[in-house]
């Protein structure tokens, strides 16, 4: 099977500054749900920035290749026209935007680059209405500035719609608990598990077991000091909640 | 040696002394007119040309500017008239009833004056000043100003548009006043137009200014508006110059009880560009609403003054500008809200906001507000920065390229002006000016 993620040596910094990535290998096959949970300051946010091309960000060796082409080389847009979505740990708000004009641009944006047809108007509403139905997204939300005035679940709720409609090869989901409620969590979940596929893939990376109750990993990773220090199935995950990360912490060290 | 100061005659201060007593005879109007521009002249020649130390020009020092007066735009031919029929394609969707003023002087040849509706008179500043009518006794009086330029323009006024709507008139479809330069020599034009509307009547008046690119001609334009009590006058002034152009204007606005104005400008073009708003709300319970949007690249220069004066009780006025610039343009606000003694209740708001889009590009703010009386609620911000970059990244990570994406976030900057506008045809025309000039400049 080809993968459809592979990380290979992967050393990267914050420009300027602090190493963060510190030799790391992993491979994504598709239709596998990974989880990545580690310490604060692991790098675990650094890891979804620097796959998806966020500006700051120096990668210094190694290399990461996505459905057969070298990520690194491509702009963020590029990145998400290939199949990559990143769930924001804390979505932005933009103000004058509406949540339905920007779903239609991002949709289009991306189906432009691929050379697909774009879609209507009409087309794009329904879908997003669909989507919008299953996660407790009104009409009135979409027509709003995006996550201007949304709580933090209802902003989660949105990541969720943009992914739903993206229908992105690669999800990585940075900490989608944080700042949810458990029938928020509920809900957002639902809408992941919704897209799992023999063709997605989905990268969760969490501090906490919680997360993992309702999106089921094939494969559990445990990240410390930019690396993966130990890689388990999903009984890992109860493990890490009895445990903790100091024993890992001394292997990376 | 302060007071000796203006002993030291520009260059262009005194080719402007030359120009006015060579022209003076030829302009138009009786001899109170006369008198009027000598009085004019006068307050002009006593402060001379503006200049950094004088507060309200601190950033657009005139003085340094000017270097000559080049001479009045000569009346247009045939030729040029065809020509100003196709200005301003920006509003050319709309539906309106179009002046042309070209090259300085009213063009009633190519102007829509057929079946004007009841109430609504149009005539020429010239044909005013000349002819004794009442109306021009109202030049000069709407709001008093010792300002230079304005001072300038009523000791030069050439010709404009005179519009008079009675009382509960209304009009059918939009004025649209068309100023255009058509000839690309270096030359001067002085309009003064004056609108004058009675108690309840409402009308929307575009007005628009352009001219060609290369030359270093000047505009010096200047509009006195009379809202009367109840009336609604909805305006938008568009500057879009040739890119040498130095464009001067002065709103002078007086606003009676009830009345409901609202004035957005539009700034896109001219090397130099100096809007002038000066409004005075004179009764009760007036809702007001002075707006703009500068859209600047390269080296232009687009300069806001505006001053509001509550003078009566209960009204509410906001102040909404954007500006967005690039290169090494200089936007410069200076607002000013001020309530008098007596004018309890008021609600001001002033909010002036520029986005940078290059190191280079400068932004000057300066919002005052100077309160005599002391059951008000006032307020003013103002912000400079860049585009977002968390917010950029965001946006691309959904798929949409950077150029769309500082495209999506500058027009959404500027539609919270734009989107408060309430003709539907004048905002479509703006949003498209919004993403041409975006598109341009690459």
């Amino acid at each position: 099977m080809t993968p459809l993620l592979e990380i290979r040596d992967l050393h990267a910094e914050i420009a300027g500054g602090r190493k963060i990535i510190n030799g790391m290998n992993l491979t994504i096959n598709p239709g596998e749900v990974h989880a990545i949970m580690g310490p604060n300051g692991a790098g675990k946010s650094t890891l979804s920035y620097v796959l998806s091309g966020k500006p700051g960000y120096e990668v210094t060796g190694g290399e990461v290749i996505f459905r057969g082409v070298n990520l690194l080389e491509l702009s963020p847009d590029e990145r998400a026209a290939q199949g990559l979505f990143l769930c924001f740990q804390y979505p932005l708000e933009i103000p004058g935007v509406s949540n339905m004009a920007f779903l239609h641009t991002a949709a289009n944006s991306q189906r432009k680059q691929r050379g697909e047809p774009e879609l209507t108007s009409p087309e794009l509403v329904r879908k997003v209405r669909e989507l919008g139905k299953k996660l407790g997204i009104d009409t009135d939300m979409l027509k709003r500035p995006v996550n201007v005035g949304f709580s933090g679940g209802e902003k989660k709720r949105n990541e969720t719609l943009q992914m739903m409609l993206l229908e992105p090869y690669l999800s990585i989901l940075d900490e989608a608990d944080s700042g949810l409620d458990i029938d928020a969590l509920k809900v957002v979940s639902n809408g992941v598990n919704l897209m799992r596929s023999p063709e997605r893939s989905m990268l969760v990376i969490t501090h906490y077991q919680r997360l993992l109750d309702y999106i089921v990993p094939d494969v559990v990773h445990v990240f410390a000091a930019g690396r993966i220090v130990h890689t388990g199935g999903k009984e890992l995950a109860l493990e890490l909640e009895a445990t903790g990360y100091a024993q890992y912490q001394n292997e990376a060290a | 040696m302060a007071a000796d100061v203006r002993l030291m005659k520009t260059a262009a201060e005194l080719a402007l002394a030359d120009a006015f007593a060579s022209v003076k005879s030829t302009l138009p109007g009786g001899a109170d007119v006369a008198a009027q521009r000598e009085a004019a002249f006068e307050t002009f020649a006593e402060a001379g040309l503006p200049h950094r130390r004088v507060e309200s020009w601190r950033y657009t020092d005139l003085r340094a500017l000017l270097r000559e007066a080049p001479p009045l735009a000569p009346a247009p031919g045939t030729e040029a008239l065809a020509r100003a029929v196709a200005a301003c394609p920006m509003l050319a969707g709309i539906d309106a009833r179009r002046l042309y003023v070209v090259n300085g002087t009213f063009a009633p040849d190519i102007s829509d004056l057929a079946n004007l509706e009841p109430g609504l008179s149009v005539a020429s500043l010239a044909q005013v000043l000349g002819s004794g009518s009442p109306l021009a006794a109202q030049i000069g009086k709407t709001v008093p100003s010792t300002d230079a330029a304005l001072a300038l323009n009523t000791a030069f006024m050439g010709d404009g548009v005179v519009i008079s709507l009675a009382e509960g008139a209304s009009l059918s479809r939009p004025l649209h006043l068309v100023f255009v330069t058509t000839e690309a020599g270096v030359t001067a034009t002085f309009t003064r137009s004056l609108l004058v509307m009675g108690k309840g009547a409402s009308a929307l008046v575009l007005e628009s200014h352009e001219g060609p690119a290369g030359a270093a001609y000047q505009v010096n334009t200047a509009l006195e508006a009379v809202v009367g009590e109840g009336a609604n006058l909805e305006r938008l002034k568009i500057t879009a110059e040739g890119d040498e152009a130095l464009h001067i204007s002065t709103l002078l606005a007086q606003v009676e009880a009830g009345a409901k104005f609202a004035n957005a400008n539009f700034t896109v073009g001219g090397a130099t560009i100096r809007n002038q708003l000066l409004v005075q709300l004179a009764g009760e319970n007036i809702d007001a609403s002075l707006s703009g949007v500068s859209l600047i690249a390269d080296k232009q220069h687009a300069d806001t003054m505006l001053t509001v004066e509550h003078i009566a009780p209960n009204c509410q006025s906001r102040e909404q500008f954007r500006a967005v610039l690039d290169g090494y343009a200089q936007d410069i606000f200076q607002g000013r809200i001020s309530v008098r003694p007596g004018a309890q209740k008021t609600d001001a708001r002033m909010m002036s906001r520029a986005l940078l889009l290059s190191d280079t590009a400068e932004s000057d703010n300066k919002p005052e507000l100077e309160i005599f009386a002391d059951d008000v609620q006032c307020g003013h911000g103002c912000t400079t920065g860049s585009l977002d970059q968390q917010l950029k990244f965001y946006m691309m990570a959904r798929g949409i390229p950077e150029k769309e994406v500082e495209a999506l976030l500058i027009q959404a900057f500027v539609g919270e002006v734009i989107d408060a506008i309430g003709h539907e045809g004048v905002r479509v025309a703006l949003a498209d000016a919004t993403r041409n000039w975006l598109i341009e400049r690459k």
